[in-house]
Formats: C-alpha cells, structure tokens, sequence
C-alpha cells in the first residue's frame, strides 16, 4: 500500500505541529509505561483494585461462556467415546472391582481413624467452602497463569484463600474484586508448594513451571525415592493449604525429584470450591522487651 | 483477501448515492475490534500453558498494515492499559510493547511503503516473536520464572494465526465504511 499523506502535511502548520506532538505522546506513552512497569514490578499489588474493576466488568460474560466450554468437551468426548468403547467398559468394569475392595478397606480405616480421633479428643469438622463457583477465564496468551473465577468479596472471598475442584487443588486467590477474583494457578511459576508424597511423607516442593507441568523438588536430596504414579499431596506448612490436599501424579523423575502431572486440569473442571483462611498452628508469642 | 458481506449488510450499503460512511463507525470500529481482542483472557478456555496467541496485538498490527495512519502512532498508550487490565502481565508491560510495536511499524511503513501481503506477514511475525518473547522477559522480571521455551507453540501458534487476524481486519474495514449517512 501506497505511503500514508499524514507524514509530510505540506504547508498546514497546523497538521505539522499535530503530527510532530503525536510522535512526542507516542515517545512519552513509551516512557509511562516504563514508569508503570516499574512500579508494578516491585509491588505487583499496585494495579490490583483497577484489575479488579475490569474483571468485575468482564466476568458476566465469561460466566455465561464457562457453561459452554465444559458442555463442548463434553460433546467431543462423546465423539471419542464411540471410537473407544468396547475396551473402555472392560477396562472401567476391572477398576470398579478394584475400587469395591478399596472402598471396604477405606471404610474400616475411616473407622479406626475416627476412634483413634475420639481417643484423642481431636474433633475436626469439615472444612465448609466459602463458595462454589465457575472458572471464569485464564490468561491464556501470558506466561503467567492467573485464572478469574465468578466470586468476589460480595460473597466473602479474601485474598490468600485455597481454590481447589473435586480432583484436587486448583490455585489460591490473589486479588479480589466485588464479583470476580484472580486466581494463582498451581502451574504458574511463581507458585510453590510445599508437599509430601502421599504413601510415606517424603517432602519436597512442588513449583509451576508455566507449561502445565509441575516440578517436584525434594527437600532431601541425594537417593530420589520417587517412582512415576507416586501422588502427591500437600503438607500445610506454610499456612496456605491445608494438609493432605491431592496436588499432583509424579510422570518422569529427574535428578533432583520429578515432573508431575496436575490432577486438576483447570480446562477440565466446571465448578471450583473456594476454602476458607487456613489458620496454621500459632507461632510462639515473641516475648517483649523489657526496660524502657 | 476480505471476505464477502453476509447478504442483509450488502443491502444497506448499496444505495451509494448522496450517502457517506458514519463518521462514528468508521473511526470506533478499529479501536472497539482491538479491544475486544484484548478481552480474550474473558473468553471460555482455561489453558495451563500458554497457547493463544495475544489476539488484540495481532489485530492491531493487522489494523497498521491494512490501513496505515488509520490509529495515531500514541493509539498503543491507551489500547495497551487497556490489554494490561486483562492480560495478566505486570501492569504497563502492553503499554511499552505496544508503544514500540507502533513506533516500529510506523518507521518501517515509511522505510518500505510496498509490499505485498507475504512481506506483510513476514513483518508481523518479527513483531509477534519479539512482543511474545519480550513478554515474556517481563512476566519473569515481576515474579515469574518461566523458561524462554514455554512460549515456543505460542509465537508458532500466533504466526499462523496472523492472517486470520487480517482477515477479520479486511472484514471488519468493509463494514466501517459501508455508506449509511445521508448527505
């Protein structure tokens, strides 16, 4: 396409000086931006409640498409369902005998567990979820990993509550709008977790890595005990997550722990529980200074 | 290379005479589409990696391409808090990219004015490489630490991307200036 006129204005002052000024505010557009990214690289809270207008803004209509992207998987696995039929009944029909005598032995255990529990005088109730809500949306062009789900402070929601679907834990809030949150998911790579093998209590940490996958880096190094199909879960130290939560299946070992697999692929989950506050164990009182 | 106009559109345009474009269509249409493409992380699919292309920068290069000097060269100030509101990156990091991205385009728009539409996408991609990998060097500088290879699918994914993103451009240009005054 042929040269735009607006370059060379001819003798207009006017359109001279009005293109020069437009190069001079595209020149100090660029500069603010520095000044905005500076600020918000060292407080990354700083835009939060301008970010939370937005999403506010825009999760109705993330709402009402979140009900069409879990109905269009499922009309592709239905698709997929007629390919794979035959071996997928006999291999479900195994696993739910399997799963009958699981189920017995869990229910003997739950029973020991809850004498054991009166022995002790431990009563803990279930953790009641604040609110039940849809994942809204994800930034899915960023290399970060933040998704929006469809409840704010309205409903009671505070930053640094524990997102987690049926399968296992999803993400905690960051930022908190009326109707809309942000939500850190698992998979980004500023998110560490602290867990433990399920089996026998190795800990390690597992840390997004941005592409879906997480790494599981023990806390002891040295002989890497892990073995692919390990379950990991969390340990509830630090005070975010509470204990035993299912995170993760180990896939492949690496020198110094593992890649794991989320068991709650967010693109897959249709409703996400939203956990009250941890309270972790209270620290010991600093004891104050004396004199004065 | 823009598509055909569904048959009702086609009918208001075609008195031809005495009418003129809306000036309030033509001038919204380019910033309202680029910001719908910033709405994007809105849209119904949560991803665990990143996959999609940044939609509302592909169509704004799409934007300068097809008609260049439509956007003033300061459009990426506004156009890109806005991305900033939704995109999940350090607030301002649109803003910079796109401002560059604008300069940028500008300048080699007035270095080379022809070319043909495979220079065009050539051009695009170099814009599109350089904005997702300097992207990406942000996110990491405000708490991340993903590793470069990450965005590999994704700038391949965008590049592909890029003449659809023209096409709705072309599309979108023909309806801005369909003649609905009356002089």
């Amino acid at each position: 396409m042929a040269a735009p006129k607006n370059r060379r204005p001819g003798y207009s002052r006017r359109a001279q000086y009005g293109n020069f000024f437009s190069y001079i505010a595209a020149l100090v557009g660029l500069g603010l931006g520095v000044l905005l990214l500076l600020v918000s690289t060292g407080n990354s809270g700083a835009f939060s409640g301008l970010r939370g207008a937005a999403s506010d803004a825009g999760a109705p209509a993330g709402t009402v498409a979140a009900s069409g992207r879990t109905a269009s998987q499922g009309l592709w696995a239905t698709i997929a369902g007629y390919f794979t039929h035959g071996s997928r009944v006999a291999r479900l029909e195994q696993e739910v005998a399997e799963a009958r005598v699981k189920l017995a032995e869990q229910s003997a255990l739950k029973e020991e567990n809850a004498r054991l529990k009166a022995l002790v005088g431990l009563t803990e109730g279930e953790t009641k979820p604040v609110a039940i809500t849809r994942l809204v949306g994800s930034t899915s062009s960023s290399s970060r990993r933040f998704a929006m789900i469809g409840v704010g402070s309205n409903q009671g929601v505070q930053t640094g509550m524990a997102v987690r679907s049926p399968l296992g834990l999803v993400g905690r809030v960051i930022e908190v709008g009326r109707t809309s949150s942000r939500v850190l998911l698992i998979t980004d790579s500023a998110s560490s977790i602290p867990v433990r093998r399920a089996d026998d209590g190795i800990q390690a940490y597992a840390n997004g890595q941005g592409d879906g996958i997480l790494r599981i880096k023990l806390a002891v190094t040295g002989i890497n005990p892990l073995k692919p199909g390990d379950a990991i879960v969390t340990t509830g130290s630090g005070g975010i997550y509470r204990p035993g939560q299912a995170v993760a299946v180990v896939v492949s070992l690496t020198p110094d722990g593992a890649l794991a697999r989320p068991l709650s692929n967010p693109a897959m989950t249709e409703f996400v529980a939203v956990d009250p506050l941890f309270e972790a164990p209270e620290e010991l009182p600093v004891p104050a200074p004396e004199g004065q | 290379m823009a598509p055909p106009l569904p048959s009702l559109l086609r009918e208001i345009g075609k008195r031809q005479i005495n009418r003129a474009p809306s000036p309030i269509l033509a001038m919204s249409v380019p910033w309202l589409l680029v910001m719908l493409g910033s709405l994007h992380p809105t849209w119904p699919v949560i991803a665990s990696a990143p996959v999609m292309p940044p939609i509302g920068f592909l169509l704004l290069v799409a934007w300068q391409q097809l008609r260049p000097g439509l956007f003033p060269v300061w459009a990426g100030l506004p156009l890109g808090l806005f991305d900033d509101l939704y995109s999940g990156q350090p607030f301002g990091s649109a803003v910079v990219l796109w401002s560059a991205a604008m300069l940028g385009l500008d300048f080699i728009e007035h270095r080379f004015p022809w070319r043909g539409f495979l220079l065009n996408w050539l051009e695009a991609s170099g814009f599109i490489a350089a904005y997702l990998f300097l992207s990406l060097q942000i996110a990491n500088l405000g708490g991340g630490a993903t590793p470069l290879v990450t965005v590999v699918p994704q700038v391949v994914l965008a590049v592909l991307a890029y003449p659809i993103a023209a096409w709705i451009v072309g599309g979108a240009d023909r309806f801005r200036l369909i003649k609905i005054r009356e002089i």
